[in-house]
C-alpha cells in the first residue's frame, strides 16, 4: 500500500500516543460513529449498571458529572440523588428530597431516625416503556441493551416521558425533543466507564456489562442482595441496587 | 421538610415538576369525543331507524366533520417538533397506541365521514353544480367529482353505500375514540390513568358530549332561522342522552369504588389530589354540575310532563351542563393524571400559560375553528330537510 510520509508520520504518531485498539477507533470517534468502530462488537455487550446503597454519601459528584459530560439543561437531570428519611415503621411514607436533583450535595439537617441517599437514572429496562410507545421509534433499545433517543427523529410528543415509571425523561427545551441517560454511550463503546461512574468517590455506582463473564457483576449479584426499583411494573429494569429499602419508590 | 419550589407540595421526581401534556392534549379527547358522539347519533337515523332524530341527521354528519378537521390541530401545536408528525404515517411503531392515531383519524375522516356525507348529498351537490352561478358552481362541480348520475338506480346504490358505510362508521366511531381512551389506559406507570375502563369511559363520555352538542346546535340553528323546533326530535335526542348519561356515570362510579375499595398503593395520593388541586373541576364541575345536574334534569323531563318552552329551556341547560361535565372530566383525566408523583410522595401544580403555543389564546381559537368550518359547511352543504 502507498503511504505519504505525512501520513505515516500521522498514522505512526497516533499508534504511539494511543493504545493500539484506541488508535483503530479514533477515527470513527472523530466522524461521530463510536459504534461503527472496529474495536466494539454491539453484541458483545448486555449493559447495566449496579448500585451499592450503603456506598452512597449524597455528593453530587455523579450529577455533576452527568451534567457536564452531556450538556443537560439546567433543571432537569439524566441522573439525580434522592435522600431518604424513614421514621420508625413508617416505610410506606418516608419524607424524600433531592435538592436541585442533589447537584450541590444536601444541607446537613439529618434528623437522627433511618436516613440513606439513592441515586437515579434510567434502569435502561429490557421491556422499556418508553420504547413501546414511541409513535415513531425514536426512542430504541440498541443491542448492547441501552436505551436510547434519536434526537433527529423525535417529534417531542412526550407519549415516553408519560410512560416511564420513574421520572427518568424530560423533554430537553433546547431541542424539544425527549431526553434522557444514554449510559455515556459515547463512552462506553470506547471501553471508558459512564462519567457518573467514573466521578463517584466510593464506587457507589460502577457499569456492569451483563454479557462479559470477567465482569465482576456476576460475582455482585451471586454474593449481595439485589432489587430494581418498582419491580411490579415488570419493565425489566437493569439498574441493580444492593441493599434497597422498602421504602424506595 | 422544607420544599421551596413553587407550585410542588411534598416530593416531586425532579423532572416531574414540569407538566408535559398542557390544556391542548385536554382538547384533543375533548374535540374527537364530539366527532364520535355526533357521528353516533348521526347513525341512529340511519342504522337504527330512530325516524325522530332525522332532522338532526345531516346536521350531526356536519358537525363531525367540522370538528374532525380540527382534532389534530392541538396534537400539531403540542408536538415539539410538528414537522416530523408525517413520520407516523411514514415509519409507525407498531407496538405504539399513539402510532396508530394517524391511521384510525384517516381511516374515519375520509372512508367514514366524507364517504357518507358525499353519498348523501350527492343528488344535490349534482343539482346545485347545476342551478349555482359564479364560484359556487365550480365548487359544486369539483364536490360532484366527476359523477353525475342520479337516476333512481344510482341513488338506491348511493343509499345502499351509504347504508354499509354508516355500519362500518358505528365501531370507526367506537374505535376513534376508545382507542382516544386506550392511549391513556395503557400506560401502566400512571395509576390515574391505567385502567381498562377508560376506553369504554371514553366511549360513552364521547356519546353523551356529541349528542349533547348536537342537540344544542339543532335548538340553536333552529331559532336563528326562525324555524319551529322539532319537539318529538329533542324528546328523543334527551332521552337517548339520559340513556348515554346514565350508562357513562355507572361506569365512572365503578372506576371510583373499584379504586377505593382495592386501596392499592396509589390511593392515598390520588384520593389527597381528588380532595385539593382537583377539587373544583373534578367534584364540583365534573360530578355536580356537569353529571348529577344534567342528569337530574333529563331525569325530570321522564318523570314529569313540562310545557314545550320547559322542555326546551331543561334541554338547553342540561346540554350546556353536559358539555361542561365532559370538558372537566377529559381536564381531570389529562391535567389530573399528571399532578401527582409516580413517587406518589408529593404534587405539583399546572399553570395555563395565555398567549403562548399551548396557552389558553390558541386553546379558546381552537374550539371556535369547528363551528367557522362548521359555519362555511352549512353554507356550502345545507343540512336542512328540503320542506324547511
Amino acid at each position: 500500500m502507498e503511504m505519504t510520509r505525512r501520513e505515516m508520520l500521522r498514522k505512526s504518531g497516533k499508534f504511539i500516543l494511543l493504545t493500539g485498539a484506541a488508535a483503530t477507533a479514533f477515527e470513527y470517534v472523530l466522524a461521530g460513529k463510536a459504534e461503527a468502530s472496529p474495536n466494539y462488537e454491539i453484541t458483545k455487550h448486555w449493559w447495566a449498571m449496579i448500585i451499592d446503597v450503603d456506598k452512597c454519601i449524597g455528593c453530587g459528584n455523579c450529577v455533576r458529572a452527568c451534567s457536564e459530560e452531556n450538556d443537560v439543561p439546567e433543571g432537569y437531570f439524566r441522573t439525580w440523588i434522592e435522600r431518604y428519611h424513614v421514621e420508625g415503621w413508617d416505610n410506606a411514607h418516608p419524607e424524600v428530597d433531592s435538592p436541585n436533583g442533589g447537584f450541590d450535595g444536601f444541607p446537613d439537617n439529618h434528623k437522627g431516625e433511618k436516613s440513606f441517599f439513592i441515586p437515579k437514572l434510567c434502569n435502561h429496562c429490557a421491556d422499556s416503556p418508553c420504547t413501546q410507545v414511541c409513535p415513531v421509534g425514536a426512542t430504541f433499545t440498541t443491542p448492547d441493551g441501552v436505551v436510547l433517543v434519536d434526537e433527529k427523529y423525535c417529534l417531542g410528543c412526550r407519549y415516553c416521558i408519560q410512560a416511564c415509571p420513574y421520572g427518568c425523561r424530560f423533554l430537553n427545551p433546547k431541542k424539544n425533543t425527549a431526553d434522557k441517560c444514554t449510559l455515556c454511550y459515547h463512552r462506553i463503546t470506547q471501553g471508558l466507564t459512564t462519567a457518573c461512574c467514573e466521578a463517584c468517590p466510593t464506587s457507589a455506582r460502577v457499569l456492569a456489562d451483563l454479557k462479559n463473564p470477567k465482569d465482576p457483576v456476576h460475582e455482585f449479584l451471586r454474593t449481595h442482595s439485589v432489587q430494581v426499583l418498582k419491580p411490579h411494573m415488570a419493565t425489566g429494569a437493569k439498574v441493580f441496587y444492593k441493599n434497597l429499602d422498602g421504602s424506595v419508590r | 421538610m422544607l420544599n421551596l419550589i413553587p407550585g410542588v407540595e411534598g416530593y416531586m421526581y425532579p423532572n416531574e415538576i414540569e407538566l408535559q401534556w398542557s390544556l391542548l392534549i385536554v382538547l384533543y379527547p375533548y374535540i374527537t369525543g364530539l366527532v364520535a358522539g355526533a357521528f353516533i347519533l348521526a347513525s341512529l337515523e340511519r342504522v337504527f331507524k330512530v325516524e325522530e332524530v332525522k332532522p338532526t341527521y345531516r346536521l350531526a354528519l356536519l358537525t363531525a366533520l367540522a370538528f374532525m378537521l380540527v382534532a389534530p390541530l392541538p396534537l400539531q401545536l403540542h408536538l415539539g417538533h410538528p414537522e416530523r408528525s408525517f413520520e407516523m404515517y411514514l415509519t409507525p411503531h407498531r407496538s405504539s397506541a399513539m402510532a396508530m392515531f394517524g391511521f384510525v383519524y384517516l381511516w374515519y375522516l375520509m372512508i367514514v365521514l366524507l364517504m357518507e356525507i358525499w353519498l348523501d348529498y350527492r343528488k344535490e351537490i349534482v343539482g346545485w353544480a347545476e342551478s349555482s352561478t359564479g364560484v359556487r358552481k365550480w365548487i359544486y362541480r369539483i364536490l360532484t367529482l366527476g359523477s353525475r348520475n342520479v337516476s333512481p338506480a344510482a341513488l338506491r346504490v348511493d343509499d345502499k353505500v351509504g347504508y354499509f358505510v354508516t355500519l362500518v362508521g358505528i365501531p370507526s366511531a367506537f374505535l376513534l375514540h376508545g382507542y382516544v381512551g386506550f392511549i391513556f389506559g395503557s400506560v401502566k406507570a400512571n395509576p390515574w390513568w391505567s385502567s381498562p375502563l377508560m376506553p369504554v369511559v371514553f366511549i360513552f363520555s364521547a356519546m353523551v358530549s356529541g349528542i349533547a352538542a348536537v342537540l344544542l346546535l339543532y335548538m340553536l340553528t333552529s331559532k336563528l332561522r326562525k324555524m319551529t323546533i322539532d319537539m318529538r326530535c329533542v324528546d328523543t335526542i334527551a332521552r337517548y342522552l339520559l340513556y348515554a348519561f346514565i350508562i357513562d356515570f355507572s361506569l365512572e362510579m365503578l372506576d371510583l369504588v373499584h379504586r377505593i375499595y382495592e386501596a392499592d398503593e396509589s390511593l392515598r395520593a390520588l384520593d389527597f389530589m381528588v380532595h385539593t388541586k382537583l377539587y373544583f373541576s373534578q367534584v364540583i364541575l365534573q360530578i355536580f354540575v356537569g353529571t348529577l345536574a344534567p342528569i337530574a334534569l333529563l331525569g325530570l323531563t321522564q318523570v314529569w310532563k313540562f310545557a314545550e318552552g320547559a322542555r326546551k329551556s331543561i334541554y338547553a341547560a342540561a346540554g350546556l351542563l353536559t358539555l361542561i361535565g365532559i370538558f372537566a372530566m377529559r381536564w381531570n383525566v389529562v391535567i389530573g393524571g399528571q399532578l401527582f408523583s409516580k413517587s406518589f410522595l408529593g404534587f405539583t401544580s399546572y399553570k395555563m400559560e395565555f398567549a403562548t403555543r399551548e396557552g389558553l389564546l390558541p386553546g379558546v381559537a381552537l374550539m371556535v375553528l369547528p363551528f367557522v368550518i362548521l359555519w362555511v359547511l352549512v353554507k356550502l352543504l345545507p343540512p336542512w330537510p328540503k320542506t324547511a
